[in-house]
């Protein structure tokens, strides 16, 4: 059975086992951890394909979680559950490396289909994280930026991710723009390929400007 | 241990005085004894180095003391010398040739002058305060002069050493007249004197309102922290835990709990994630409000989505209120669990999508009566100089589009 290895982080116990249960016939749950050390010890072991990382936990959350791990094992990719839908947390935990972001409120068949698609390489975002994104860069459009061909978003990325924040899935957006879906895909990875690389300063003032900070 | 090495500190741990020689070499990196050398050499300058020492002990915090350390006996005696050892110290550079019974006097009373602040000054320390209402032990007989429960005797002590500074600056001024030579030189002598020991009241005196400063500015943040904290019980209280009441009267009907549960999400969400915003004045805020009155009252789910926000004028009252309308709608007709409702405010133009994917209708088949679609929402936007499409399949969902042009910055 090649069933996708899946890792489960979250410091909620009750949130676990829920989890566990609606992803147990779907895909593989090989381990869970409540803590960051006892999350980081384990996905360095298990090496699983897919982390799924809750964002607030003592000692650091998700992030320090992601960042731990990446050191050591690069490929495990992480697919962000959270409760939280606040900007700063959602974007600070993409610019860190995970692969997308999706609130606990998901439907099982979403969160396994949004697990596979990370398996698979692509990046999952909800309409809420597609909203954040044209936000980051919306409001640094008219500011000069360092590298305008990473920074910035191209016309059609920005197309894409509107579709994305309208509830649209991939091969609606598909249809709409007479694209591929694997062309639409790609423009979304590219999307988060410039997040992550967009520099921290930015991502600051931003807060900043949005007073998140 | 780190920690407080990197930031400036008075040394509670392993200290003569008061720690400040020992707080700075942890800072610089450099050995105590080197620090107190400098002090040294600065205590010739008219006695710099003490001042210096006086201003560092007032504005420095102590360093907490690390936990299962403990103090060695007789450390308070090591101070009391030093303290001495300073007094005799200044008494000394007052008298660079020993030469006039007069120029001594004058030195006794300078030191007098500094103990008797010292003693004050001393006091006034908080972390002194804990350490001797702990007993002290090792001197009974210090501890019981120096015990701070009795209030009394900081009184004593207080009074004590302000007599003495006090006493001292009278003893200067007296002796300055006696000192042969032109009596406005005295006069000047006198006076900076004076001042000089002005100023050690007011050093005496300064860790004292500096701690009461402290400690007003403390207790001002835990009383915010506990208003925060009983605003946050008040919201548990009130909504959730009425919420989670009716939850369980509700057990059978999950629309019911769905909807309790959702309200009470939102409610959550907002005061925990998002600056609160007026209905009435920002967009975002406006169409969460509307959003939030359809998820109520047709007990389904609106994703709402805005990407930046604007000032509510007439335009984006108009709509706000059709897209309304297109929820309402959306609720009524298309029988969904879920509708996607995205917004964005660009300086140009703003747009609303609210996008079902439920059952549809045929836009040619809708009456010429039915006011819903044509007057709420197209004819509302075209009034607004906005512009509404509705694209609607059978069986694949609608999804109301509006758009309007804004007239300029209504910031």
């Amino acid at each position: 059975m090649d069933a996708l290895r899946v890792f489960l982080v979250d410091d909620h116990a009750m949130f676990r086992a829920g989890v566990r249960a609606e992803l147990g016939k779907r895909v593989n749950v090989i381990g869970e951890a409540g803590t960051v050390a006892a999350a980081v010890a384990a996905i360095n072991t298990e090496k699983p394909d897919v982390v799924l990382l809750d964002v607030h936990m003592p000692d650091g959350g998700g992030r320090a979680v992601l960042e731990a791990v990446r050191r050591v094992s690069p490929d495990v990719k992480f697919l962000a559950l959270s409760v939280s839908d606040a900007a700063e947390d959602v974007i600070g935990l993409i610019r860190a490396g995970a692969r997308g972001y999706v609130t606990k409120t998901i439907s099982p068949d979403e969160l396994a289909d949004a697990v596979r698609r990370v398996a698979e390489g692509d990046a999952v975002f909800s309409p809420r994280l597609a909203g954040f994104v044209l936000d980051a860069f919306a409001s640094r459009s008219e500011a000069p930026v360092a590298d305008p061909e990473l920074d910035q978003l191209t016309n059609r990325e920005r197309e894409v991710l509107r579709l994305l924040a309208r509830g649209y899935a991939y091969k609606e957006i598909a249809k709409e723009l007479f694209i591929s879906i694997k062309t639409v895909e790609t423009h979304v990875s590219n999307v988060l390929r410039k997040l992550q690389m967009s520099n921290r300063y930015e991502l600051s003032r931003w807060a900043a400007d949005r007073r998140l900070v | 241990m780190e920690t407080a090495a990197n930031k400036l500190h008075r040394r509670s741990e392993g200290r003569v005085l008061a720690g400040v020689a020992a707080g700075i070499a942890d800072h610089l990196r450099v050995p105590p004894l080197a620090v107190r050398a400098v002090f040294m050499v600065l205590l010739t300058f008219s006695g710099l180095g003490a001042v210096l020492y006086a201003v560092f002990w007032i504005v420095l915090p102590a360093s907490r003391p690390v936990a299962g350390i403990r103090r060695r006996k007789g450390r308070d005696s090591a101070q009391l010398v030093a303290f001495a050892a300073l007094a005799l110290g200044i008494l000394l550079l007052a008298n660079p040739g020993g030469a006039a019974g007069v120029r001594m006097l004058i030195g006794w009373v300078v030191a007098l002058v500094l103990v008797g602040a010292g003693i004050i000054w001393h006091q006034a320390e908080p972390d002194r305060w804990r350490q001797w209402n702990s007993g002290g032990q090792g001197m009974p007989w210090l501890a019981r002069f120096l015990t701070h429960n009795d209030r009394r005797m900081l009184l004593l002590r207080l009074v004590g050493g302000g007599v003495l500074v006090i006493v001292g600056i009278i003893g200067v001024i007296a002796l300055t007249g006696i000192i042969p030579g032109g009596s406005v030189l005295a006069l000047v002598n006198g006076a900076l004197f004076a001042l000089i020991a002005l100023a050690g009241l007011a050093l005496a005196t300064g860790p004292l309102l500096w701690k009461m400063w402290v400690q007003l500015r403390d207790e001002r943040e835990g009383r915010i922290r506990e208003t925060e904290r009983a605003e946050f019980a008040a919201i548990v209280h009130d909504q959730v835990l009425h919420t989670l009441a009716l939850v369980q009267r509700h057990a059978e009907d999950p629309k019911m709990v769905l909807r309790l549960a959702r309200g009470q999400e939102r409610t959550l969400r907002n005061w925990l994630y998002k600056p609160s915003g007026s209905p009435d004045e920002r967009f975002a805020a406006a169409l969460e409000a509307a959003a939030a009155e359809v998820e109520d009252s047709f007990t389904l789910v609106v994703d709402l989505v805005v990407v930046g926000d604007c000032a509510v004028d007439d335009q984006v009252r108009a709509l706000v209120q059709a897209a309304r309308e297109a929820m309402v709608n959306a609720g009524k007709h298309a029988g969904v669990d879920t509708i996607s409702v995205y917004a964005e405010a660009e300086p140009t133009e703003l747009s609303v999508f609210v996008r079902d994917r439920g059952v549809g209708f045929d836009m040619a088949g809708v009456g010429e009566d039915r006011h819903g679609v044509k007057g709420s929402i197209i004819g509302r936007m075209e009034r607004h100089g906005g512009r509404a499409e509705i694209r609607s399949t059978p069986g694949d969902g609608t999804e109301v589009r509006l758009t309007v042009k804004r007239r300029g910055e209504g910031e």
